[in-house]
């Protein structure tokens, strides 16, 4: 995972509440079996004039000139300004996958739903709850000044805005310290490997039926 | 030793290891996997050169983008074809059971844990999918995870988590006639939110959770994720018991005995303590429709779709009036004029066979109306499939003029070829309501299937209960 500690960047925002995983990837590109080139496909519906499907050239497709990340202004962003409860819906982990394979580093919003929340900080990109009011700040700065961007420090836990603003947010250790290091989480777990088996071996004495192989 | 609620219970016996930072290592006892979201963790698997830690403690099946119509011809979409065969190449490599497309016990994943027994009270259950709060009805932890999720699980048999809030939610005394699960679940996340759940692990109680059968307590916890809650669960009684009896991995001899003594402790203690509590009367609810595309936008039948005047929170405003927009409804219409064009009685929330027997006691010799394109009954899995054939519900449906379908997820997300096109308005008795979810520009209603199915009769959403052989 690529590590993520400080972040200069271009803000984008994207002003709705409730954006699902199926608005932020539609179902037909999660028939792809590999992680990488779903970039061209965030947000594909609202993205878009046409219907989209896996093997079509995306360069040759009409753009919605409404959709807002469509405007030049936001080009190369990497900071998402966002509204409550992002990333509602399915555990499509492709859904992250999108946001990063389109240059996301950092989602800003007054809440996120929990099992994309996980699937962010396991794919280097940093989810940021900061309060109502602030996101509502965030959003008034960003359309008012082209060229706006963010300053995200992870290690200190916050967003510094341009005239110098500093707002904090909470992360958990853990979270905060895969991000930063860009760990293998599997990598860690396995060095408890002799703990699991321990547990497992009293777990099969006490309650041997589920050690039952599904075969 | 203080109160434990089921929630504390099952999570403390799955701990092993607490971390300095708050949170465990938890074991996982059973993985399900399905082919959209394991692709990539078989992958990272093999580029890591790691192996399965337990791999006869997962089960697979393919189940989003198999063909609902004749299996023999194979799936046409090659893109979903490799995914299904990637699936089948990678449980082989592997070792890990898996269902094969013309396996009768294929089916929806969700479906398939609980039908086959591989689902057990007490276990902790994960799926790269998050519908996976279903199988909780058991008295189990279940949670959809992330494919990063599943290759750990794959790889280490655990899952590093921090422990949720508990949220009780107790629907007290008795469903009116011809209110079932689904119109309580609508109910409840038309009441806490989508988000009202977040940060939470539900546990349903109260007299008319009980009173419902472990179908229909699947049905309420597999929505859980919509009111934002990773997973929901009911505490084990004599239904739970019953119903894990003789099925194909349930415990069996002197192992049954003992599950079921262990099984019995699964209840939150009496004087257990939850960070939050919901109390809602069961006789208060009616039949729901879903007007907007947010699972919350939910209205009974009998009343009218919203106005965002009305609305004083700017953002849920600016929400009510992008729902509209896209659904095509004017505030102040009537639930009951409201036509579709197509009828889904399917997925992961609705698809057992107490739901097909709900429908097919209001399709029971009456014929799909004129105005609707579609009609299609889509069963939760091969199994749920044949016993309604024994049962003749088959026979009633396509008399009726309904479509009889072969397994799987279908029109709930639309990946293989059941969709609908743009705007279309279709009675779903699935569980999302997004926008494009069953079709790009599709419009979803979510219902119950005794609702779908009044709808496909009537042609326009009506209030079951005034359908007189209905209300049973």
């Amino acid at each position: 995972m690529q590590p993520l500690e400080h972040i200069d960047g271009l803000v984008a925002p994207l002003d709705r509440a409730n954006v699902d995983t199926d608005a932020i990837i539609p179902k037909q590109f999660l028939k792809s079996i590999k992680r990488t080139g779903f970039g061209p496909n965030l947000f594909d519906e609202w993205r878009y004039l046409d219907h989209g499907e896996p093997d079509k050239d995306n360069s040759e497709r009409p753009l919605n000139p409404d959709f807002v990340l469509n405007q030049s202004r936001y080009q190369g962003a990497s900071v998402l300004l966002a509204r409550r409860n992002f990333g509602c819906g399915s555990s499509r982990e492709h859904a992250p996958w999108a946001l990063l394979d389109d240059g996301f580093r950092v989602i800003i919003a007054p809440s996120f739903a929990d099992i994309f929340y996980n699937n962010c900080t396991k794919n280097g990109i940093l989810p940021v709850e900061l309060a109502e009011e602030q996101v509502e700040r965030l959003f008034q700065q960003t359309y008012a000044n082209e060229g706006y961007r963010l300053t995200v420090d992870l290690p200190e836990q916050t967003v510094t805005l341009p005239d110098g603003e500093v707002m904090r947010f909470d992360i958990d250790e853990f979270r905060k310290y895969a991000l930063i290091r860009g760990l293998d989480e599997i990598g860690l777990t396995l060095e408890q490997a002799d703990e699991i088996r321990a547990y497992e071996a009293r777990r099969r004495q006490d309650k041997p039926w589920i050690f039952d192989a599904v075969d | 030793m203080s109160a434990k609620t089921l929630y504390d219970k099952l999570w403390d016996e799955h701990v092993v290891r607490e971390n300095d930072d708050g949170t465990v290592l938890l074991y996982i006892d059973r993985q399900l996997v399905h082919e959209v979201t394991s692709p990539q963790a078989f992958e990272g698997l093999r580029l890591a050169g790691r192996a399965p830690w337990r791999s006869n403690a997962n089960l697979a099946v393919a189940d989003h983008n198999v063909p609902t119509t004749d299996r023999q011809q194979g799936i046409e979409d090659p893109v979903s074809a490799l995914q299904v065969s990637t699936l089948a190449d990678n449980t082989r490599q592997y070792g890990i059971t898996s269902f094969g497309m013309t396996d009768a016990r294929q089916g929806i994943v969700h479906v398939i844990g609980p039908e086959q027994g591989a689902t057990q009270p007490g276990m902790t259950v994960v799926c790269g999918d998050s519908h996976t709060s279903t199988q909780g009805a058991l008295g189990c932890l279940a949670f959809g995870i992330g494919t990063s999720e599943v290759e750990h699980v794959l790889a280490t048999q655990t899952l590093i988590q921090a422990k949720a809030k508990s949220l009780l939610i107790s629907v007290d005394n008795q469903l009116p006639p011809g209110v079932t699960a689904k119109d309580i679940i609508l109910h409840i996340i038309a009441t806490i939110g989508t988000a009202g759940g977040t940060g939470y692990a539900i546990e349903y109680g109260g007299e008319a959770i009980h009173a419902l059968s472990m179908e229909g307590r699947m049905t309420i916890c597999n929505m859980s994720i919509e009111a934002g809650a990773r997973c929901g669960m009911v505490a084990v009684d004599d239904t739970t018991v019953e119903y894990m009896r003789d099925r194909p991995y349930s415990p069996k001899g002197e192992y049954w005995d003992q599950a079921v003594e262990y099984w019995r402790t699964l209840v939150s203690d009496d004087d257990a303590e939850f960070d939050r509590v919901v109390a809602l009367d069961a006789r208060n609810i009616e039949p729901q429709v879903s007007w907007g595309t947010s699972p919350e936008m939910v209205v009974p039948v009998s009343d009218q779709v919203p106005d965002p005047a009305d609305e004083t929170d700017p953002v849920r405003r600016d929400g009510m009036e992008r729902a509209l927009a896209y659904m095509d409804l004017q505030p102040g219409t009537r639930m009951r004029d409201i036509r579709p064009d197509k009828v889904f009685i399917g997925s992961c929330t609705n698809a057992r066979i107490e739901d097909l027997r709900e429908a097919a006691r209001i399709v029971d010799g009456q014929r799909v109306a004129d105005g609707i394109k579609l009609a299609m009954i889509v069963p939760g899995s091969g199994l749920v499939k044949r016993q309604a054939e024994r049962e003749g519900l088959d026979q009633i449906f396509k008399n009726a003029g309904f479509e009889w379908r072969e397994a799987g997820c279908s029109m709930c997300l639309a990946m293989n070829s059941d969709r609908l096109e743009p705007g279309e308005r279709c009675a779903s008795t699935s569980n999302r309501n997004f926008e494009g979810r069953q079709g790009q520009g599709g419009r979803t209603h979510l219902v119950s299937p005794a609702m779908a199915a009044a709808a496909a009769v009537a042609g326009h959403f009506v209030d079951v209960r005034e359908l007189g052989h209905a209300a049973a």
